[in-house]
């Protein structure tokens, strides 16, 4: 602690001690109950631990009490916002166990409603991040586009956010007549507005201060704090579960035609229809977090079309859901899928029962929050929103 | 040369066995070489294990006696490595048995070294762990729990665990 000698000075004396500042439980820019113990010098932070556990609703203990099909409730409540990417997950991870492989069709299908999930949660994420750096009006839109792809999942399942649709085997039930019309119709009507959301965020010369150099991750720290998804490729490791996952997830987009999106040679895919990236970013940073789920939005329109034409021409079914209390082999199986925020992994132990012996979620948002205290180093105060807010989390996910 | 094979000639009888036959074949480390072999993995340029997608642990105990006197197992922990090469896109299970209790004394947790100076990721995989399955991870930076308060007593995830009836005047059941 500085002392003052002169009593003169001492209306010009700063005092420089640390101080603890505490950020949530509920705080706007924690996205949840996620409660921040920052340690300040002055506006400098210069170290940041994140407590968690406020939710902490047992699932995986849930999971050892309940048959697979039972625990697909479960899972959406994990990562609320894209509930059909969790879904797919739990179930493709026990099909994984049972040795079982959905009919072409239900394939197609399951890409259609992974990718569209993955739409509205990277809405989300993008809109609530513009919201955490102090612009309001993309989060209404965003809002406004989620809400029209809630609409065709009410059509589907009769859920707006908990969806239980894709379950062990195949899915609860095909699509409507009509709707694949409707899907497509939104597909174009939502193209033109991409553009619109890269004018108001992305190119927004304050948006790109706030983030920009802000939070930078090297490769070699992303990999080694297991992060994954659109924080991973944000800096520039080539790597989505859709293509170098296991066989039983990327079997769902054999043929398909896409492109990773991470900087390759200081160019991303595709991004000459899209702004470039500005001067001041560098690879690896919150600006590059957040275009990687914008470019990524663009992707998975491309992959819902592709989908619909080869939905719409496969022969068989769409799969049938596994009886309620059918048992499982034994045996164990683990297996990752690239959900929007990253890789959700799913480990089952199976002992022979019809109920799992344990039943364990893996998350990408829990590995992608535990970088948090590293990339907060030495950054300002106001910049533990930007940072925390790249990394897109949910709670739901990360406590268990 | 097959990777168990490779592993069993760098750290002979430390490699104590291997299932190959599962959905997800495995092998199975002695605890005290675990450290060892994870650095190994991950700096062999071959195998190149360099990112860790999970650290968990499993509780093998029957609560019922009746299916206890039947079971194939003795009760015991095992600990659970999943890793995958970002460069060779190939994975691997690694396992470790321990003991549920050390030295059988209930209340002393079994010890295994951590791995968290190998992958970060592992510093809060091993936290969550020691939290809900009572594992003491012998040099970890940060061994507290991350999802139960500080005073909680007990393991939830441990097959014989009893929900308290009362935690500071809320009560539980």
């Amino acid at each position: 602690m500085a002392t003052i000698d002169d009593p003169r000075t001492i209306e010009f004396d700063v005092r420089t001690d640390e101080m603890l500042v505490n950020m949530g439980p509920q705080h706007p820019s924690t996205h949840g109950v996620l409660r921040l113990v920052l340690r300040t010098d002055g506006e400098i932070v210069s170290e940041v631990t994140p407590h968690l556990g406020y939710l902490h609703r047992c699932a995986e203990k849930i999971g050892e009490n309940l048959t697979p099909r039972q625990f697909i409730p479960y899972t959406d409540r994990m990562d609320y916002l894209a509930g059909m990417n969790m879904n797919l997950g739990w179930a493709l991870a026990i099909e994984k166990l049972m040795k079982y492989e959905p009919p072409e069709k239900g394939r197609h299908l399951r890409v259609i409603i992974a990718e569209m999930g993955r739409i509205a949660s990277h809405l989300v994420g993008m809109g609530a991040y513009g919201l955490d750096l102090g612009t309001f009006s993309p989060f209404l839109y965003a809002f406004r586009e989620r809400e029209r792809i809630l609409d065709l999942f009410e059509e589907v399942c009769g859920a707006r956010l908990t969806y239980s649709y894709i379950t062990v085997g195949g899915c609860t039930a095909d699509l409507p007549n009509g709707w694949l019309q409707k899907c497509e119709a939104f597909l174009t009507q939502l193209e033109p507005i991409i553009v619109e959301y890269h004018t108001l965020l992305t190119t927004n010369s304050i948006f790109v201060k706030r983030t920009a150099a802000i939070g930078v991750m090297s490769a070699a720290t992303a990999i080694d704090y297991g992060t994954s998804g659109p924080v991973l490729r944000g800096s520039g490791v080539d790597h989505d579960l859709r293509r170098d996952g296991e066989e039983i997830y990327t079997a769902m987009y054999d043929g398909y035609a896409f492109e990773v999106i991470v900087e390759k040679n200081g160019h991303y895919p595709k991004d000459h229809d899209y702004p470039a990236v500005p001067r001041e970013a560098i690879l690896g940073d919150c600006w590059h977090r957040f275009y990687v789920r914008m470019l990524e939005v663009m992707q998975s329109i491309d992959l819902v079309r592709q989908a619909i034409d080869r939905y719409s021409v496969a022969s068989g079914n769409y799969g049938e859901p596994m009886k309620l209390n059918q048992k499982l082999p034994k045996g164990e199986a683990y297996l990752e899928t690239e959900a929007p925020r990253g890789q959700m992994g799913f480990y089952i132990v199976s002992s022979g029962d019809a109920i799992p012996w344990r039943a364990r979620a893996r998350s990408s948002s829990f590995c992608n929050l535990s970088v948090a205290s590293e990339l907060c180093r030495d950054c300002l105060i106001a910049d533990v929103p930007a940072i925390v807010g790249s990394l897109d989390i949910v709670m739901g996910e990360i406590d268990r | 040369m097959s990777l168990l094979d490779q592993l069993k000639e760098k750290f002979g009888a430390t490699i104590t066995g291997a299932n190959l036959e599962n959905v997800d074949p495995w092998i199975e480390v002695a605890p005290e070489s675990i450290v060892a072999v994870c650095t190994y993995l991950r700096d062999e340029p071959g195998l190149a294990f360099d990112y860790c997608n999970s650290v968990t642990a499993v509780d093998y105990v029957h609560t019922d006696e009746k299916k206890a006197a039947k079971s194939e197992w003795q009760p015991h922990l095992e600990v659970v490595y999943h890793l995958f090469s970002m460069q060779h896109k190939h994975s691997l299970v690694l396992k470790v048995m321990l003991p549920r209790w050390k030295g059988d004394e209930p209340g002393d947790l079994p010890e295994i070294d951590s791995v968290a100076h190998v992958w970060r990721t592992a510093d809060w995989h091993e936290r969550e762990c020691y939290d809900l399955l009572g594992i003491h991870f012998i040099g970890h930076p940060n061994l507290r729990r991350i999802l139960c308060p500080e005073d909680w007593v007990g393991h939830p995830l441990r097959k014989d665990y009893e929900m308290p009836l009362e935690y500071h005047g809320i009560r539980g059941r």
